[in-house]
């Protein structure tokens, strides 16, 4: 039974992952993303991990990729991004780059030898459990991230709003109008110009 | 045949590389954050499946860690988006080399 679900949740974190990393449009992707996600929590879910598996879902599924949506959405067509003029053979330098390192790791893995896994109790990965790791042993690093969360947090606000479009006043407005004005004019008596030309030639 | 520990490291190894080739290859900022994701997320499948096979709660505390970490990285790449887009540049990796040395 657990072979199966393996099986079929790797195919689909398989499967959604070169979703992510081929599709041309960032909303796809994010929303491929988004079945990596769950089926990465169900992988580890299969290893017992109930706790960091709902916070995968709570925290990224919940959060992070909402966020993503909202700046795809604010980004707009702009951030569609063609393959552009790479040269071939550093796309093809780049997939072997890949391909190596899982070939490394799979042959590594491979030639060595395991333990079975441990024996483990009903608290193994409980809320209870991590929560109390997280505040004795290590509660240094649950601190760092909270610094590094409020940190992010400050930067994207000032990233986020710095840069703001000045304002035009009335003046700058009602020139910028004149200029569009007086432009518009230009191309409808150049395009009358042609007409004309094109009539007159037409007439020799 | 039962599931071990390989499966799960190749697993990862396989979703790393994809997420590997997808920042290496892609030139959106905002799909490269998406790869960035992927890689991570690897990498926390390998940790939570060593901390099954030790059988302590170390490498799943580690993997919240690296969830925290993410998403302040999210944060922080987001808002450059969100910068760039205000200041009407072009989203796109390789024509932003101004601090290219």
């Amino acid at each position: 039974m657990d072979i199966v679900v393996f099986f079929l949740a790797a195919a689909a974190a398989i499967a959604t992952a070169v979703a992510v990393v081929a599709q041309k449009n960032p909303f796809v992707s994010a929303l491929a993303l988004l079945g990596n996600l769950v089926s990465l929590a169900v992988l580890m879910l299969l290893l017992e991990a109930q706790f960091v598996a709902i916070a995968q879902i709570i925290v990224y599924a919940g959060a992070v990729m909402v966020m993503f949506l909202f700046v795809i959405a604010y980004v707009g067509p702009r951030g569609e991004v063609g393959p552009g003029d790479r040269k071939p053979w550093l796309v093809w330098l780049a997939i072997l780059a890949g391909a190596l390192i899982a070939i490394e790791v799979i042959v590594v893995t491979y030639g060595a030898t395991f333990s079975d896994w441990a024996e483990i109790d009903g608290d193994y990965g409980s809320p209870a459990a991590i929560g109390k790791a997280l505040v004795t042993d290590y509660l240094l690093a649950f601190e760092v991230v909270s610094v590094i969360l409020f940190m992010g947090a400050v930067a994207g606000v000032i990233f986020g709003t710095g840069g703001r479009p000045r304002r035009l006043s009335t003046d700058e407005v009602l020139a910028k109008e004149a200029e569009s004005a007086e432009q518009r004019r230009r191309e409808a008596s150049r395009a009358v110009l042609d007409a004309t030309r094109e009539s007159m030639g037409e007439g020799s | 045949m039962a599931v071990s520990l390989p499966f799960f490291l190749a697993l990862s190894a396989i979703l790393f590389s994809i997420g590997l080739v997808g920042v290496l290859l892609r030139r959106s900022p905002l799909t490269i954050l998406l790869s960035l994701e992927v890689m991570l997320n690897s990498v926390n499948l390998t940790l939570v499946a060593f901390s099954r096979e030790i059988g302590g709660s170390d490498g799943q505390v580690f993997a919240l860690v690296v969830m925290g970490i993410a998403a302040a990285e999210v944060v922080v790449g987001l808002g450059l988006v969100v910068a760039m887009t205000r200041r009407e540049m072009v989203l796109d990796t390789d024509e932003l080399r101004t601090l290219n040395g």
